[in-house]
């Protein structure tokens, strides 16, 4: 095994391209565990730690430039405001001491379903930053994820930084596990409000072979709540379109029986957590965001 | 490969590391630091946990090739880095302080030093948070961080700050307890 | 750069100085424990050591066609590869019965057993080289329940069995069985106004103590091995190494290094046999510590149970009869199941009185994990249905669940179903009252002073599932029955060597056990028990091992009765000498040194008047007076294998609980909000280690009531060996575990004490479960309880 230490940037691309099947590594809390447990043992290791560039991140004037290597504990500090959402979902990874160290470019790497970040960066919208010595691609967040554990990345590309749509309205995250503290998502669901196109976009992991969109529920809640002139009455939504969100939601699933959970129950988490975290941002944004539930 | 860092202020160096090892590993079978624990290897129990540049985290999923040239506290070191700490209070701890390789060769954990318990090494002991003790040193690291940053924790931020440390002895009240004690000793010390 | 304790330096003498019995009193371990210094067996390290590496069986049941280490053995650094071929005695080993194979030969039959061993100079190479060996399986189907065990065409686990169970059991592939009979049920049944006949299940637990099985054995000049291990009773994992390393016993010896936790789970061997086997090959010294995964193979686990349970009772709340069938799955091997099965039908009805009894307990041979000893040991899993039969019981009747326990609980005098008498202090109704007695937590506890939500007090804690939506509240009672040390005519004793010196002019207490200090504090206890009785002030306690005799396991809550009471016994000893030398020197100066209750307080001889007529220091001068003594409880007998009757028991013990949980009934997620527990515990020796010992254990009832389950399927494959996926509770599933301790003395036990440590592991899992029914209504008849069977999905 070789073990890379590039300096900067421009040093990790061109090791990556000279390695390809090389493994990068930033907080370690998924390929050390691979190699811990004897199931990965790559040729090349490429540590990201020393490319400063990717802790770094630029708020915008739209989104949010985060780079690929900022731990999620910053990103509940200091990005609350501009990203509530995967603030919320980076409080529940791991432990504190993952939370420290863990990246969402690390959780987009890996790109499990059970990734926590991923609901969230679908329901803000993002796309993300891929680069190699041959260039810079955008890659939308949604046409990342293709397949289990799997990604868009071309062998020599690292991601340089995701960038995510600034909320201009509330957005929610759950997750359902076994422990209250510490846990893998059984499934997860994220939920976001654009008031500025009035539409309603969300994320949903762990209970398909991607993380995946509802487009559907999408598509129904954005109708009902121009129809009912919801956005500029505030009113509360109706319960049957609530009801009606949450199983298109749930019928958006595909999951899988597993020893964390039974497919079933999946569908049945989604559909609970859709329509409550619905219920949370549409309360917030009636109440122009006022209201804040302390989530630790 | 060839790995150097500073553990508990003095530089250390170890060679022939294989590229897979942990940081633990470089800890606990290289350096003769065998405080934090090897409990579960997968960042599920924090029973390594140790400051990485003052920042907690699991020392098994740190590559020892990442801790290259970063600083290191480890349990063995918890005392002394509180001492130093409350020394230079406000401002932080002081890190690499100049001990020398040679120094630093010879050194060994051991009571010999005159360096008291941390607070929050005391209050462990002194409120029954420890049984088999496999869990404790990982957990002083994180509740003495826990105490660094928020000098009176309520019983929620105490419970969410050391709910990455598994304990399966105590039923975790008597390490709540010790806590809110160290807390307590060094409220009215301040 | 020299790495780790050496086993040289593991010698962890500890010098206490305060606290006599009774007194919460500090462990001696503790600096070295919080100071990261104190080494755990997985810490050692010897200059030349080589790492061991286990391969282990990727199927339950395969025969072994063929295994070739060439290739392995051809790895740079490998010094060794043995299979069972290379073993050079004795090829099987077992608590009670020898029926695991060292290493396996031309079979396995559990999904993780151990083929073949490498040692190697990194631990790296020797996976990689145990990757290279060869082994070709056939695989066979696998027996997984009580069907496939017995059925017809069943293939025979262990054909050829010759253990003294063989000729009792039914089928062979049943390790053990043991009816309770008393009375007549069938006419019990016709007298019955409620009847209540239900099944249960009880999924496999771990006992997940934090250190990983290791330990680091070093070949010694004389032919032998010494052997540096965490470990429950070192005397019996040496009586079990000696034959299958064909050494005599005193070649043969063991020092206890650093436990991290035990539960049940270090009573047999893990990798003690393959270590030392590697070192003796080699003749280098060999560490084999196992990582998270492959501890879940490397130990036993807690059986899991199915229970059928009928309770009839008359309309005014009088239990007539209880009728119930307990299935335990051993697993592979043996390992404690004639022992649990002992326990779940000795105790299978709990703390009541019942006039009419008909139980059976049985334990399987399958291709599931081998199961033995765990917390609770077999009173776990009957506790969890009985308890569960009581509420429904209640339920049908329209009574107070606590005041049907109350109205059919045991006190002292009562008749258990085995006929023996329960001879001390059974204050099962009083338990119950104080638990119930207690404050109730506020009611939406998780609103904070300024009115705002905190999700870390909500069921689905920091995932945010919930800000009260759903949330409904249950309370939930249940009450225990433990019987404390070895039963059923075993010889069960334990051994203390006490030295009284003077060292710099003070008198010092030296005890010498061979106890296993796994962290329930039992060096603590010594201590204050040596303080106690030989009125000195300093007392060293040295390491544990197997140069002293044995002390039994440090299991079913035997140590501070057993080897506390060898210490005792041992020190009273000496205290007599002490007085006979003082009558000897100085008894015809004082009158006082005739008078028969003279005390050593400190550092003198005192009558019990008080006046001080002697000195310690002065009396033991240089002549250090040094005794090795056993102690043993009073004996028991088998239980008749028919009937079950007969004096089984040493003692028993008794906890009950109250919990209160918060359920979120629409995503099927519980928090538990308060676990009260009221125990009997006899003496409190140390008030504050048993009140850690009853939170510890109410704790692990928690986790197997909500979250914890080793899942086998597929083929009899453990789906979940890792911390990732076998949930543990963390700070933040565990509640807020108010302790009631009560102190009623058992005359027959030293100090009148009660062993503590089990008893809170059975009574918290039916409460916590009685409480999510009263939340939910449904019957949840299986634990842990799982999301899914709360919402139907």
């Amino acid at each position: 095994m070789d073990f890379l230490r590039p300096a900067g940037w421009r040093e990790a691309l061109a090791a990556k391209a000279e390695h390809p099947t090389a493994v990068p590594i930033a907080g370690g809390t998924d390929v050390m565990v691979e190699i811990n447990f004897d199931h990965r043992r790559p040729d090349v290791l490429l540590d990201l730690n020393r490319v400063a560039e990717l802790t770094e991140w630029e708020v915008g004037e739209r989104t949010v430039r985060l780079g690929a290597g900022v731990p999620y504990t910053r990103i509940i500090e200091e990005l609350r405001t501009e990203l509530p959402g995967l603030a919320l979902a980076s409080h529940t990874v791991g432990s504190p001491q993952i939370r420290n160290r863990g990246t969402v470019g690390g959780n987009l790497g890996a790109a499990s379903p059970a990734g926590d970040s991923h609901p969230a960066l679908l329901a803000a919208g993002a796309e993300v930053e891929v680069e190699s010595v041959r260039g810079t691609r955008m890659i939308p967040v949604e046409e990342f994820y293709t397949g289990v554990k799997r990604n868009a990345l071309e062998p020599d590309e690292l991601i340089r930084a995701v960038h995510i749509q600034k909320a201009e309205g509330p957005q929610q995250f759950s997750k359902v596990g076994t422990r209250n503290a510490m846990v893998i998502a059984v499934c997860a669901f994220a939920v976001a409000l654009h008031p500025r196109t009035r539409t309603v976009r969300t994320g949903i992991g762990s209970a398909a072979p991607t993380p995946i969109r509802a487009r559907a529920a999408e598509d129904f809640l954005n109708a009902a709540l121009a129809d009912g002139g919801f956005w500029d009455s505030g009113a509360i939504i109706t319960p049957s379109v609530a009801r009606q969100f949450a199983e298109l939601c749930a019928g958006a699933c595909n999951p899988i029986d597993d020893v964390r959970g039974s497919a079933a129950y999946r569908r049945h988490a989604v559909s609970v957590m859709a329509r409550r975290t619905l219920g949370w941002t549409w309360q917030a944004y009636r109440e122009g965001n006022g209201r804040t539930v302390q989530c630790a | 490969m060839r790995v150097n860092f500073t553990v508990n202020g003095r530089p250390q160096q170890a060679d022939d590391v294989w590229e897979g090892e942990s940081l633990l590993y470089v800890l606990r079978e290289r350096m003769g630091l065998p405080g934090s624990k090897n409990a579960c290897e997968q960042g599920e129990c924090g029973s390594c946990t140790v400051r990485l540049d003052n920042v907690p985290v699991c020392a098994c999923l740190v590559a020892a090739g990442q801790a290259e040239g970063r600083d290191v506290v480890t349990v063995e070191g918890l005392a002394e880095f509180a001492e130093r700490r409350d020394a230079t209070a406000p401002g932080g701890p002081e890190q690499g302080s100049g001990t020398g390789l040679d120094e630093a060769r010879r050194w060994q954990p051991g009571p010999g030093g005159s360096t008291p318990l941390a607070p929050v090494q005391q209050a462990f002991i002194d409120a029954g948070a420890v049984q088999c003790g496999f869990c404790t040193p990982g957990l002083l690291v994180a509740a003495d961080e826990l105490l660094e940053r928020n000098p009176e924790p309520s019983d929620a931020d105490i419970r969410e700050a050391l709910s990455g440390n598994l304990c399966r002895c105590t039923g975790y009240e008597k390490i709540l307890d010790a806590v809110r004690l160290a807390a307590a000793r060094t409220g009215e010390e301040g | 750069m020299g790495a780790g304790p050496t086993p040289g330096k593991i010698t962890q003498t500890s010098t206490a100085t305060r606290g006599a019995i009774g007194e919460s009193t500090l462990r001696p371990d503790g600096t070295l424990k919080v100071t990261g210094e104190f080494a755990y067996s997985s810490d050692l390290w010897h200059e030349d050591m080589l790492w061991g590496f286990t391969l282990r069986s990727p199927h339950a049941h395969a025969e072994i066609r063929s295994v070739d280490t060439a290739e392995a053995l051809a790895v740079p650094g490998v010094h060794a590869v043995m299979t069972h071929d290379d073993l050079p005695a004795a090829t099987h080993y077992g608590l009670e019965i020898k029926d695991q194979p060292v290493l396996a030969k031309d079979r396995v039959r559990y999904h993780g057993e151990a083929v073949a061993i490498v040692a190697a100079d990194h631990p790296e190479t020797a996976r990689r080289a145990a990757a290279k060996i060869k082994v070709e399986y056939a695989e066979l189907p696998p027996v997984v329940d009580e069907a496939t065990a017995t059925a017809a065409d069943a293939p025979v686990l262990h054909p050829g069995r010759a253990d003294h169970h063989a000729g009792h059991v039914p089928h062979p592939n049943i390790v053990h069985r043991q009816p309770v009979r008393r009375g007549d049920v069938i006419a019990a049944r016709t007298r019955a106004d409620v009847v209540v006949r239900r099944d249960y299940e009880v999924g496999m637990q771990d006992q997940a103590f934090l250190g990983p099985e290791s330990g680091l054995a070093v070949p010694a000049e004389d032919g032998g091995v010494d052997l540096y291990i965490a470990t429950q009773w070192l005397h019996v994992d040496r009586d079990q190494l000696a034959p299958v390393l064909g050494l005599p016993a005193d070649k043969v010896r063991l020092t206890l290094s650093g436990v991290g936790g035990a539960f049940g789970a270090r009573e047999d061997l893990s990798m003690q046999a393959h270590a030392c086997l590697l070192a003796l090959r080699t003749g280098r010294p060999v560490k084999i510590v196992y990582n998270r995964y492959e501890s879940f193979f490397g130990h036993v686990h807690r059986h899991p149970a199915k229970l059928t349970y009928e309770h009839g009772a008359t309309r005014d709340g009088q239990l007539l009869y209880v009728q119930c069938r307990i299935v335990l799955d051993g697993g592979a091997y043996a390992s404690s199941s004639p022992a649990v099965v002992g326990n779940a039908a000795s105790l299978a009805i709990g703390p009541y009185v019942v006039d009419h009894v008909d139980v059976e307990a049985i334990a399987l041979y399958s291709n599931n994990p081998p199961c033995g000893a765990m917390r609770g040991f077999g009173a776990v899993q009957a506790c969890f249905a009985y308890e569960a039969q009581m509420d429904a019981v209640a339920a049908e009747l329209g009574m107070d669940p606590v005041e049907f326990r109350q109205r059919n609980a045991m006190s002292q005098g009562a008749v258990m179903p085995t006929g023996q008498l329960v001879d001390s202090p059974a204050p099962v109704a009083e338990l119950l009252r104080r638990v119930k007695a207690l404050p109730m937590p506020p009611e939406r506890q998780w609103l904070t002073a300024d009115d705002s939500t905190d999700v870390r007090a909500l069921p689905g804690g920091l995932s945010n599932t919930t800000h009260g939506e759903g949330v409904v509240r249950g309370v939930g009672y249940a009450v225990g029955i433990k019987n404390v040390g070895f039963s059923e005519g075993f010889d069960d004793y334990s051994t203390a060597r006490i030295r009284l010196e003077v060292i710099n002019g003070e008198p010092v207490a030296l005890v010498h056990t061979a106890m296993a200090e796994v962290g329930q504090g039992g060096v603590t206890v010594h201590a204050q028990i040596a303080r106690t009785e030989l009125g000195v002030s300093q007392v060293t306690i040295l390491p544990a091992d197997t140069q002293v005799g044995s002390a039994g396991s440090t299991s079913a809550s035997r140590q501070t009765y057993m080897t506390g009471g060898a210490v005792r016994h041992t020190c009273q000893a000496v205290r007599e000498e002490v007085l006979r030398r003082g009558r000897e020197r100085s008894g015809s100066y004082h009158p006082a040194w005739a008078t028969a209750e003279l005390l050593l307080e400190g550092g003198k001889v005192v009558t019990d008047g008080g006046e001080v007529i002697g000195d310690l220091a002065e009396i033991v001068g240089e002549e250090p007076i040094e005794l090795e003594l056993e102690f043993r409880h009073r004996p028991t007998e088998p239980f008749d294998l028919e009937t079950g009757q007969g004096f089984g028991h040493v003692q028993y013990s008794f906890c009950a609980h109250r919990a209160v949980v918060e359920v979120d009934t629409e995503l099927g997620l519980v928090k538990v909000i308060e676990l009260a527990a009221a125990q009997d515990v006899g003496k409190a020796l140390n008030p504050l280690s048993v009140v850690g010992q009853i939170q510890g254990g109410s704790t692990q009832g928690l986790g197997l009531a909500v979250m914890e389950e080793i899942v086998v399927s597929d083929g009899a494959r453990v789906r979940n060996p890792s911390f990732t996926d076998y949930l543990i509770p963390t700070i933040l599933d565990t509640p807020t575990i108010p302790v009631d301790v009560l102190e009623l003395a058992d005359d027959h036990a030293p100090y009148g004490l009660r062993g503590v440590g089990e008893a809170p592991t059975l009574s918290s899992t039916p409460a916590v479960v009685a409480a999510v029914r009263a939340a939910t209504g449904l019957p949840l008849k299986r634990v842990p309880i799982r999301p899914e069977h709360l919402t139907g999905t």
